[in-house]
């Protein structure tokens, strides 16, 4: 049962994906959280928990709190605008089964790129790598969150002097 | 699980996070909703997320893997937040977070 663990969770990771972008818009963000939920699984099945536990708290959790909260600020559908675009999202989101199935297969024939590698016994530990190797990343990392705080302060900042007139 | 228990899936993982991606970029290019639009950008994430994941389980880099995953969920969180303040605005300009009203650059 464990060996096929990850095969059944690759499956539903592609199905969780087709649904998400085919159903209703506060669905979809559901979808994303469930799709985050399934790549955390994986990644703890990948011996990555540090990856796994920021993927489940910040994907499936804040991003999840942002996308439902858009959707509540924006107008929301009337029953028959919602089964209006139902109706056009099916239709156009047919071909997707058709282009994923044709990427899959491309991908599987291409062969296996990994096919009589070694497996390798470098043993490395996050910790040290995030604040030995990669410590840079670590001030870029933070750089990028300011920067992110000043554009959504800046973005509010001038929408509500539009409101407001002054 | 070990390194070559990945290279044995490698292929079914890699397939996987390639359909992943055509889906989230199928998404971005179909839809004129811009939520719908960043949703897609999710998706997209998500399979670079597993395919780093995996290239780490396969050469062994676990540490390094890890690391850049961090880097990716702060840059895609960041990303979004803005993304999602400039979707507020066009709403709040325009009536509607749609594509087709995006037309002050035009021409």
């Amino acid at each position: 049962m464990i060996t096929h663990s990850n095969e059944i969770l690759v499956g539903l990771l592609i199905l969780v994906g087709f649904w998400t972008v085919q159903t209703s818009i506060l669905r979809a963000a559901m979808g994303l959280a469930l799709t985050s939920v399934l790549t955390t699984l994986i990644l703890f099945q990948m011996s990555m928990p540090l990856a796994a536990v920021f993927e489940l708290s910040v994907c499936a959790g804040l991003i999840t709190v942002v996308f439902v909260s858009i959707i509540s600020m924006t107008r929301p559908q009337n029953a028959e605008e919602e089964e209006q675009s139902a109706a056009r999202r099916s239709r156009r989101y047919q071909p997707a089964l058709l282009v994923a199935a044709l990427v899959g297969l491309g991908l599987w024939a291409a062969g296996n790129a990994v096919q009589g590698m070694t497996p390798s016994t470098v043993t490395e530990n996050v910790r040290d790598v995030l604040w030995n190797l990669r410590r840079l990343d670590l001030v870029g990392q933070i750089i990028i969150m300011f920067v992110g705080v000043f554009g959504v302060v800046v973005l509010f900042k001038d929408r509500l002097k539009e409101e407001t007139g002054r | 699980m070990n390194a070559s228990y990945w290279i044995d899936h490698f292929r079914l993982i890699a397939c996987e996070t390639g359909v992943l991606f055509a889906i989230g970029l199928y998404c971005v290019m179909v839809t004129p909703n811009l939520i719908r639009v960043l949703i897609g950008l999710e998706l997209v994430t998500k399979s670079v997320t597993l395919l780093l994941g995996l290239a780490g389980a396969v050469t062994g880099h676990m540490g390094t893997a890890e690391a850049f995953i961090i880097t990716l969920i702060v840059l895609e969180v960041v990303a979004i937040a803005v993304a999602a303040g400039l979707v507020i605005g066009i709403f709040k300009q325009h009536g509607e977070a749609n594509v087709s009203v995006l037309t002050d650059l035009k021409g």
